[in-house]
């Protein structure tokens, strides 16, 4: 069977999202474009580990909601007098970590066999100790700085557009952590390893109050574009709704939510076009050429645990950018909405759908995806609704098959991924592979 | 000296006995997934799932039975339920790898492939459980549910601490022993057994000496299955059962068969016994232990826990990152490809 080009698929996709549009409403539509957008960065990032290096992360989730905080840490104005309160306890405490790690170090390069792991564990019990003696009076006075509103540091103040970097640094050095620790060992270690941090690092966004306000959440991050209620106040968007005979108050939201979609429409080009050039540099195909034969390309000199290392931390990267976007549109952190089917496996069935290896496959299958899964609610709703209306039973029943409708989304999805990896493995859009003169001249051969 | 049995009565009460039924489950847990793993080669990461699937299974049974009126004296009903549960379990896992995992292991796909696999499948069952039992905690421990209660306790020994002995406590520990000694038994002694324990090893010699590996796979994903429910109940009868905190159990599952050493069964028993140990004894605050035995002056301020309960799973994950650190072997030699 010939596949359909990749144009046509979009052009779908662009006209199903017309449809949600027209017969749903815009808004709807819109949401889902922007989700969608983001959504394609993350699987962007999860393609480059798994398409180009053939790395399983399982830990998305945990790297997504590392960029989400740096959306904190950045754009939050700092909250006056939490520093002064805690800031020097923070301090020591970070100095005795730092001087445990180092001293576990030079024991670790030291000393010989008998002395050296007493002498590490002693190392390590003491630098936790000292840390938690600097630490706990410092959190404890940090949190007790206006707890309703604050009780937590504050962030920077700068623009929210900065903590799409600093996100991105964050995963990044989360993912060196991890990669250093579980790369060049067993593949599905890694996995674990990353399913691991993920839940680690959600586990300190959400106690450590200091820090994130936990599960007290922070809202009201400052937002990139303008409130609609500036809008409908300004005279040029007042103009602009007159002469294209519009509503003003539907319209604001409408145009914030594009502002958005302009915002992530542009960074996902610049990720996209740095994504193809890097796969279709000398580079990708070293990538390409690890992650199909490991042992070969080690016989060639390629160094295939720093190279791992490298695309882990890169997509990592990709995925903490998504992160902090997603928080910026949301305009608050909630670290209890984080959970690995949303955030990890969901993304993980956009790339195998897309077609792993092939960028524009991963964003495609991104599109797909979250509009199959937004979409799927209703129809399960109404699917639900049909069948009590029709077959006879009793109350109980009938509530409860309309209230489990949701769950038929999570069946949706794992029917989709265990058909793609069975009939068409290679996804909606394959992998195109560099040609040989040679592959190029046995396709003409008809066969 | 009454201090130091008031002491070690606060432990054996908060540590010691809670740490050895969430071992020994844990221990459970871990020898399905060293099981598919030693067979198929793979990390199931459906297996969590599983274990909630099988335990749905029982918990609806159970239902079932307290609505007839049949109940088990003191003993939770679940126990009767249980080998309806572990049926359905297992004809879901024989189901799932004639369906699914059959194709990959014909078409020789890489191990990673069937990693891949297992999370749609995980996708399936999570949908399937939710589907029939919803979200909700759900509690549905019955019979008598204390041996030793703390208040009697204090009354016969006249000690300030009381200690409490929950039979979901003891049955977790006698059912997992007896599962654990079974299963031993079984691969140490049965033919069918040493032909797995012989196609774990080498599968072309196995294949060359006469071993069906389609009963091999098939022993297999029942054995795995039924650890999975017998897991899944006793963790559902000490604590209660929700779909989301079962799959979270996969993370200290993995740490436990994989600090014991991966496709081992020894090594999964004691990973499971190492991760759970340390769980609780980091997470548990000392303070109460200490008061009995240090003089008031020496008392310290603080609960005296090393980390606060929320970071439970971090346990597992450091134990896991240092075993993958020091020993990637495990604490027995598990495979390492």
């Amino acid at each position: 069977m010939k596949r359909p080009p990749a144009y046509i698929l979009f052009s779908l996709m662009g006209l199903a999202l017309l449809a949600v549009g027209w017969f749903q409403s815009w808004t709807l539509a819109l949401a889902i474009l922007n989700l969608s957008l983001i959504s394609a960065i993350m699987a962007l990032g999860v393609n480059m580990q798994w398409g180009y290096a053939g790395l399983f992360n399982a830990g998305v989730m945990g790297f997504a909601a590392l960029g989400g905080a740096a959306a904190i840490f950045v754009a939050m104005p700092p909250v006056p007098g939490a520093l002064a309160a805690g800031g020097t306890g923070l301090l020591a405490a970070g100095l005795s970590a730092a001087v445990a790690i180092a001293l576990a170090i030079y024991v670790h390069r030291n000393l010989r066999a008998p002395w050296r792991a007493p002498a590490m564990i002693l190392v390590v019990v003491l630098g936790y100790f000292m840390m938690r003696w600097f630490a706990d009076p410092a959190t404890t006075r940090i949190e007790a700085v206006n707890p309703t509103v604050a009780g937590y540091l504050g962030g920077l103040g700068l623009p929210v557009l900065f903590s799409w970097v600093a996100g991105a640094l964050l995963a990044a050095a989360a993912a060196w952590l991890i990669g250093k620790v579980a790369l060049g060992l067993r593949s599905d270690y890694l996995a674990i390893a990353t399913l691991g941090i993920a839940e680690i690092i959600l586990a300190v966004l959400k106690n450590e109050a200091w820090l994130t306000r936990g599960v007290k959440n922070v809202t009201g991050i400052p937002r990139p574009v303008p409130f609609e209620i500036e809008l409908q106040r300004s005279p040029w968007f007042l103009d602009l709704t007159a002469t294209l005979g519009l509503n003003p108050v539907q319209f604001s939201a409408t145009f914030v939510a594009l502002l958005y979609t302009l915002l992530f429409g542009a960074v996902l080009i610049v990720l996209l076009i740095l994504a193809e050039r890097a796969l279709n540099s000398p580079w990708g195909r070293m990538m390409r050429a690890i992650r199909d034969n490991r042992d070969a390309s080690a016989a060639m000199g390629k160094d295939v645990k720093r190279r791992h290392l490298q695309i882990f931390v890169i997509g990592s990267a990709v995925i903490g950018i998504a992160g902090a976007m997603l928080v910026t549109l949301d305009g608050q952190f909630t670290p209890g909405t984080y959970i690995p089917l949303r955030f990890t496996f969901l993304i993980w069935v956009m790339v195998i759908l897309g077609g792993s290896g092939n960028n524009m496959g991963s964003v495609l299958g991104a599109f797909v995806i979250w509009f199959v899964w937004i979409q799927a609610e209703p129809a399960g709703q109404w699917l639900m609704q049909t069948i009590t209306a029709n077959v006879p039973m009793d109350a109980a029943m009938r509530n409860h098959l309309i209230a489990s409708a949701p769950h038929l989304r999570l069946l949706v999805m794992g029917a989709i991924l265990l058909f793609v990896l069975r009939f068409s493995p290679q996804g909606l859009l394959p992998e195109r592979r560099a040609q040989s003169p040679r592959d190029a001249k046995a396709k003409e051969v008809p066969t | 000296m009454e201090g130091f049995l008031n002491a070690f009565v606060a432990l054996s009460n908060f540590v010691l006995i809670p740490g050895l039924a969430y071992g020994a489950q844990l221990a459970l847990g871990a020898l399905g997934v060293t099981l598919v793993y030693a067979v198929l080669r793979f990390s199931n990461f459906a297996h969590g799932d599983m274990m909630a699937f099988g335990t749905m299974a029982t918990i609806l049974a159970t239902w079932v039975l307290q609505s007839a009126g049949i109940g088990f004296g003191p003993l939770p009903t679940a126990l009767i339920a249980l080998p309806f549960g572990v049926a359905i379990a297992v004809a879901l896992a024989l189901g799932t790898d004639r369906v699914v995992y059959r194709f990959y292991r014909k078409t020789k796909a890489v191990p990673v492939t069937f990693v891949i696999v297992s999370v749609g499948v995980m996708f399936i069952y999570n949908a399937v459980v939710r589907l029939f039992i919803g979200v909700d905690d759900r509690r549905f421990e019955d019979g008598e549910r204390f041996i030793i209660r703390a208040g009697d306790f204090r009354e016969w020994t006249g000690l300030a601490e009381g200690l409490a002995l929950r039979t979901s406590q003891v049955l977790t520990v006698v059912i997992a022993f007896v599962a654990m000694a079974a299963l031993f038994w079984f691969l140490q002694r049965t033919r069918t057994g040493k032909a797995m324990r012989a196609y774990s090893d080498n599968e072309d010699l196995a294949l060359l000496s006469g071993i069906d590996p389609a009963r091999v796979v098939l022993i297999t994903w029942a054995l795995a299955a039924s650890l999975a429910t017998l897991a899944g109940v006793l963790y559902g009868l000490y604590k209660s059962f929700s779909p989301f905190n079962y799959f979270q159990l996969l993370l200290p599952i993995f740490a436990s068969a994989i600090v014991g050493g991966i496709g081992n069964p020894i090594g999964a028993v004691i990973g499971g016994f190492v991760v759970a140990f340390s769980e609780v004894g980091i997470t548990y605050a000392y303070r109460r232990v200490l008061s009995h035995i240090l003089p008031d002056a020496w008392m310290p301020d603080g609960l005296v826990q090393l980390l606060s309960t929320d970071y439970k799973f971090a346990v597992s994950f450091f134990i896991l990152v240092v075993v993958l650190l020091v020993r990637p072997t495990g604490i027995l030699r598990g495979r390492v490809i």
